[in-house]
């Protein structure tokens, strides 16, 4: 229990309709860590993630969570867990309020001393969700709801962390804002694994990454590390944006 | 003149019953994209439920000798029967949905005409085939409001039917259960990333809509005196519209709709003929569908990439 990561796959496989999206990856992350897994748009991050948190089936592999696998348990089951995914594309609950998107982010901690402490939370963290708390998510900005999707994950307050995109299409202001928050989220004790094509900034706020390429892992290693890795510069870092 | 506000309240309180039914098409709609044709024999097996519950109750012992049935009878009959259905309900979504409901969107439509027919015929046999008198579960009592009759049987329909949408109101908005059936009708992987059991979610989803038919069927009895194993059809098809009038998927649309489906009914089988009362719906079907085919407060859905 105490030395097992909170996050290992093992040879996790997910397949869409016989077309193979990930293809044996392997990774962990530990208590406190935050980890990235980085690559090209289709390479399998997205599929990954989805598969951690059930939401897609796994054709091979195991998923554990503190050990535990959790391969046949459903996403809500998971979720139970202390997993919480901030999905791709943010998918916030457009026509509810930004405080009905945060409650139900807490909807497996409903007690009102919890909701209020975790609500109060959220909005140090966002101080410009505490100004919207009345108004419809749909009617933030793409900004705005990124900081909701990341604090509705937070309700809850889960163990491990799923981040996939973050910064997707998000002015250079905003992102800086919402890895700020990220930082702090992982200061607190939460464990991060961050999705990121973004890989200059993935690199400088993960302590390791994993590199995928069409759904394999081709590298992995301490951000430090990686970030002066000439394959990296090369592929990722912007000397040669066609890898 | 008395003639018009007649003809409004009884299309008033015959639309109240399209209302309570649009609301489990709209709800199931909502959340799974899908027309639940046979919720309309959902409704239909309320009203036989509430029949069978008055006449275990000793309804006709009571009704021979003069007496009223006692107000908490005809409310445990309610209750009972709004039970049954939502049981049945979320058997149907169980038995029948569940499993087709990652299939292509034509395979839970056909599945739901072929539950729908097998309630039907299922009600025909169990039921029998013949029109049965609905039991005064209350007793009608009329009264004239200047030149207009009102009977207290269409004050019920119209109470009843306030109280259930009051009490769906608060269940929708305020409660932890509607919190999640809101989510799951928005996105349902979201929703499952919260921690929602959102099997569980569409059951309740299913539990309460058909509950609200139940309660429509007692009503549609009181109000129309027989009922029989095809009731549904018609009715569930009106109630379709209705919600579809509103807005399919749009809960307020669907209150809005019935009551208008109701009011045109009776304004042309008073003004215009007996005869057309049926078509009106199907005309106003056509016309919305050509002018407005999101409904009077349905949003036009942008299609997800």
């Amino acid at each position: 229990m105490t030395d097992a990561p909170v996050l290992e796959v093992t040879d996790a496989r997910v397949s869409y309709g016989g077309i193979a999206a990930v293809k044996g990856v392997s990774l962990d992350v530990r208590a406190g860590e935050i980890v990235t897994l980085i690559g090209a748009n289709g390479a399998g991050k997205t599929s990954t993630l989805k598969s951690i948190v059930g939401l897609v089936p796994l054709k091979t592999g195991s998923v554990k969570i503190f050990g535990q696998d959790i391969r046949a348990e459903k996403t809500h089951e998971i979720v139970a867990r202390g997993v919480a995914l901030v999905p791709e594309g943010r998918a916030i609950f457009g026509n509810l309020t930004v405080r009905e998107n945060l409650q139900l982010g807490g909807f497996l901690r409903r007690d009102p001393a919890h909701q209020k402490r975790a609500l109060e939370r959220c909005v140090r963290l966002f101080p410009r969700l505490g100004e919207r708390l009345s108004q419809e998510g749909g009617t933030l900005s793409g900004g705005e709801q990124q900081m909701l999707a990341i604090a509705r994950a937070i309700m809850a307050e889960p163990k491990l962390l799923l981040l996939d995109e973050p910064s997707l299409g998000l002015a250079p202001k905003i992102v800086q804002e919402v890895f700020a928050a990220i930082a702090e989220i992982a200061a607190s004790g939460i464990t991060i694994l961050l999705v990121e094509q973004n890989t200059r900034l993935a690199l400088k706020t993960a302590n390791r990454a994993y590199v995928l390429v069409t759904g394999e892992i081709v590298l992995s290693g301490e951000s430090r590390a990686l970030q002066q890795d000439p394959r990296i510069r090369a592929a990722y870092l912007g000397e040669d944006v066609h890898g | 003149m008395s003639q018009f506000f007649q003809q409004v309240i009884n299309g008033l309180s015959l639309g109240s019953i399209y209302a309570l039914i649009a609301l489990g098409y709209t709800m199931v709609y909502g959340i799974l994209k899908l027309i639940n044709f046979a919720h309309s024999e959902v409704f239909m097996v309320g009203a036989y439920t509430g029949f069978y519950a008055a006449g275990a109750l000793g309804i006709e012992g009571l009704e021979q000798r003069g007496a009223a049935f006692p107000l908490y009878l005809a409310l445990v009959v309610l209750l009972v029967a709004m039970s049954a259905s939502a049981l049945l309900g979320v058997l149907v979504e169980r038995l029948a949905y569940r499993p087709v409901r990652s299939a292509p969107r034509l395979t839970p439509l056909i599945t739901a005409i072929g539950v729908s027919l097998l309630l039907q015929n299922l009600g025909m046999l169990v039921f029998t085939p013949n029109p049965r008198r609905y039991p005064p579960i209350i007793k009608e009592v009329r009264f004239e409001l200047g030149g207009v009759i009102v009977t207290n049987i269409k004050l019920t329909i119209f109470l009843v039917t306030l109280a259930l949408m009051a009490g769906l109101w608060y269940l929708v908005q305020r409660t932890w259960t509607g919190r999640a059936m809101r989510a799951v009708s928005v996105n349902l992987d979201a929703a499952k990333l919260m921690g929602i059991d959102t099997n569980r979610t569409i059951s309740a989803t299913f539990a309460i809509g058909s509950a609200l038919a139940a309660a429509g069927g007692i009503l549609f009895g009181l109000d129309q005196i027989t009922i029989n194993p095809l009731m549904g059809t018609l009715t569930g098809l009106k109630a379709f519209v209705a919600a579809v009038l509103g807005g399919i998927g749009n809960i307020p649309g669907a209150v809005v709709g019935g009551l208008l489906i109701g009011l045109a009914e009776q304004l042309v089988a008073g003004y215009v003929s007996p005869d057309y009362r049926d078509a009106i719906t199907f005309v106003i079907l056509i016309v919305i569908l050509i002018l407005r085919p999101e409904g009077i407060l349905g949003v036009v859905r942008q299609e997800k990439v």
